[in-house]
């Protein structure tokens, strides 16, 4: 199972038909503390792009966009009470949703984690 | 820079540019009939003297509430501040950081804030409030767009108590036009409240109770609550009188999910009808979609005890296109009255301060409900309530403001003339014995 990254910092993991959507280390850290995560209706579709979620800051907040088409299957529902797992362990229990995969070509637009990295300390 | 007129030569130069000869062809839309020839019929200019003097025989046409007995209220209501109050908003600490545009310095403002909160918190038996909106009419209209955020775009109707403040469910109307809020259709009386529970179905986004009403009357939220909950929808209470919360059961321990009201009744003077302040209170569930901004809690680096404006990022100021509301000010200096004149009260002086007010409105409705042909509609009541009269409200007003007592407000000037026959008398712990014994004595005579 490979994750797939944008260069607006989501990430996206794929199993089968499902993808499982959060933001990456870095933005975790570049935000700082994540106080409030509004995540869209289980049955919500997106095209790639679309703002799926949105990260609140005590300051400021910042959209998070679906990095692939799809429909949501599932939210992080902890987040609702821990949005500070998103800091803690963006790649794990703070991911963000589910989704059922529209069309894994879509993938092939996305970076690995190897050219991401590259993107991220050229920023 | 010296200030240069424009010249004889600049306003050709102009005109020509836009392709007319004259200033009166920029005119030529606007009908001859409509158009002002010569001078306004302005008087010549005087001393300061003089104008000082004109004023205050201007002035002096106007019967004030402070100086005969006073018995309007209808959602403005004369109570006694205390001197103190209005000397501690005065300090320059307060007065000149009362909008605190870089909120972290003004650490004493977002303290006063944090306190207000837990006041209106208190008071409604609400979880979380809001630092303060402009007036309850503007509160009550944000409300109902918050309801209609909660339930995401997927119901569209809002459901008004007939005995809501006509000037509340106008904003409210006002602000719903704008968006696809729909109002159902509802009609002004007393007695009727009840009837919202029929207007409840699946479409339905919230429903706005007021109580005690416009008319005085004390509604049981709870059966509304239950209803509109079955249905998913949220149950709006307004109220108008803050003493009034000392005295009833908060809205909050009846099931109400957002309460919003006036807080102009403590702290704040009648003003002539503005500023006010507008206190808004909900669930914590539904804090995230709650307009304006809370002031928090929190600790320094050093881990010093400090004040924060949180929520912030739903005010329009961070994210215009994503904000919850419009709103752009708090009320600030008001909500600091409030605030202080509470503190001053204390939970105990609120409490007897509400049953003095209520004492106040039991002996006036007794007195005036004796006078023949006067009827007390209300079943229950605060220091509010109406009575109808055997002629129409107004002229009776009228004719009591010519004896020197001001005694209450037409409730056809709230409805636009209807119910002619009903009058509002509100009685506060303003309200002297000698003053209730002038009303009752006038209003015989008006009416024999």
């Amino acid at each position: 199972m490979s994750v797939y990254f944008t260069e607006d910092h989501e990430w996206v993991s794929v199993d089968g038909d499902i993808g499982t959507i959060g933001i990456s280390a870095y933005a975790a850290k570049a935000l700082g503390d994540v106080v409030f995560v509004e995540l869209p209706d289980v049955g919500a579709e997106f095209d790639k792009g679309d703002e799926a979620a949105v990260v609140e800051l005590v300051k400021a907040a910042s959209e998070v966009y679906a990095p692939i088409a799809g429909e949501v299957t599932e939210v992080n529902g902890a987040l609702e009470d821990e949005p500070a797992k998103v800091n803690e362990d963006p790649s794990g229990a703070g991911w963000f949703m589910k989704i059922k995969v529209a069309d894994k070509d879509e993938l092939d637009g996305l970076m690995n984690a190897d050219a991401y990295k590259t993107y991220c300390d050229g920023l | 820079m010296r200030y240069l007129p424009l010249s004889d030569q600049d306003r050709a130069q102009m005109l020509s540019v836009v392709g007319v000869n004259t200033i009166d062809d920029l005119f030529v839309d606007v009908p001859e009939s409509a158009r002002l020839r010569g001078l306004i019929d302005l008087p010549k200019h005087q001393s300061e003297q003089a104008v000082e003097r004109h004023m205050s025989r201007l002035s002096a046409k106007s019967v004030s509430a402070s100086s005969v007995p006073f018995f309007c209220g209808a959602g403005a209501y004369k109570h006694h501040i205390p001197a103190t109050v209005d000397h501690l908003i005065q300090r320059s600490e307060f007065l000149t950081a009362y909008t605190p545009y870089q909120p972290e310095i003004s650490q004493g403002t977002l303290q006063t804030l944090f306190e207000f909160q837990t006041q209106v918190a208190l008071l409604t038996g609400m979880e979380v409030a809001n630092a303060s909106m402009y007036d309850g009419s503007t509160a009550c209209a944000e409300a109902v767009v918050m309801a209609h955020r909660v339930a995401r775009g997927k119901k569209s109707k809002a459901v008004l108590a007939p005995g809501l403040h006509p000037h509340y469910a106008a904003a409210t109307q006002t602000l719903a036009s704008t968006l696809s809020i729909k109002i159902d259709e509802r009609d002004t009386g007393p007695g009727r409240d009840d009837n919202v529970i029929n207007h409840i179905d699946d479409d339905t986004a919230c429903v706005v109770v007021q109580s005690p009403n416009v008319f005085g009357e004390i509604i049981d939220l709870a059966p509304i609550a239950e209803k509109a909950h079955a249905h998913k929808a949220l149950l709006i209470a307004v109220f108008t009188e803050p003493v009034a919360l000392a005295a009833i059961t908060p809205p909050g321990e009846q099931g109400a999910d957002i309460v919003v009201g006036e807080g102009q009744g403590l702290g704040v003077g009648l003003n002539f009808g503005g500023p006010h302040v507008g206190l808004f209170a909900c669930t914590k569930k539904l804090v995230r979609q709650m307009p304006g901004r809370v002031c928090g809690e929190t600790i320094d680096a050093e881990g010093k005890r400090g004040f924060v404006l949180t929520l912030s990022t739903r005010e329009q100021h961070i994210r215009r296109e994503k904000a919850t509301s419009n709103i752009c000010t708090n009320s600030g200096l008001c909500c600091l009255a409030f605030t202080v004149h509470l503190s001053l009260l204390g939970e105990a002086g609120l409490t007897r301060l509400a049953a003095l007010n209520h004492e106040k409105a039991c002996d006036l409705a007794d007195r005036l409900s004796t006078i023949k042909g006067v009827e007390l509609i209300n079943d229950t009541f605060f220091n509010e309530f109406t009575l109808r009269l055997p002629k129409d409200a107004e002229g009776v007003v009228q004719a009591l403001a010519d004896k020197g007592v001001l005694g209450g407000v037409p409730v056809s000037r709230l409805t636009d003339g209807e119910h002619k026959d009903l009058l509002l008398v509100c009685a506060t712990e303003t309200a002297s014995d000698e003053d209730i014994a002038a009303f009752e004595s006038a209003l015989s005579e008006v009416l024999s």
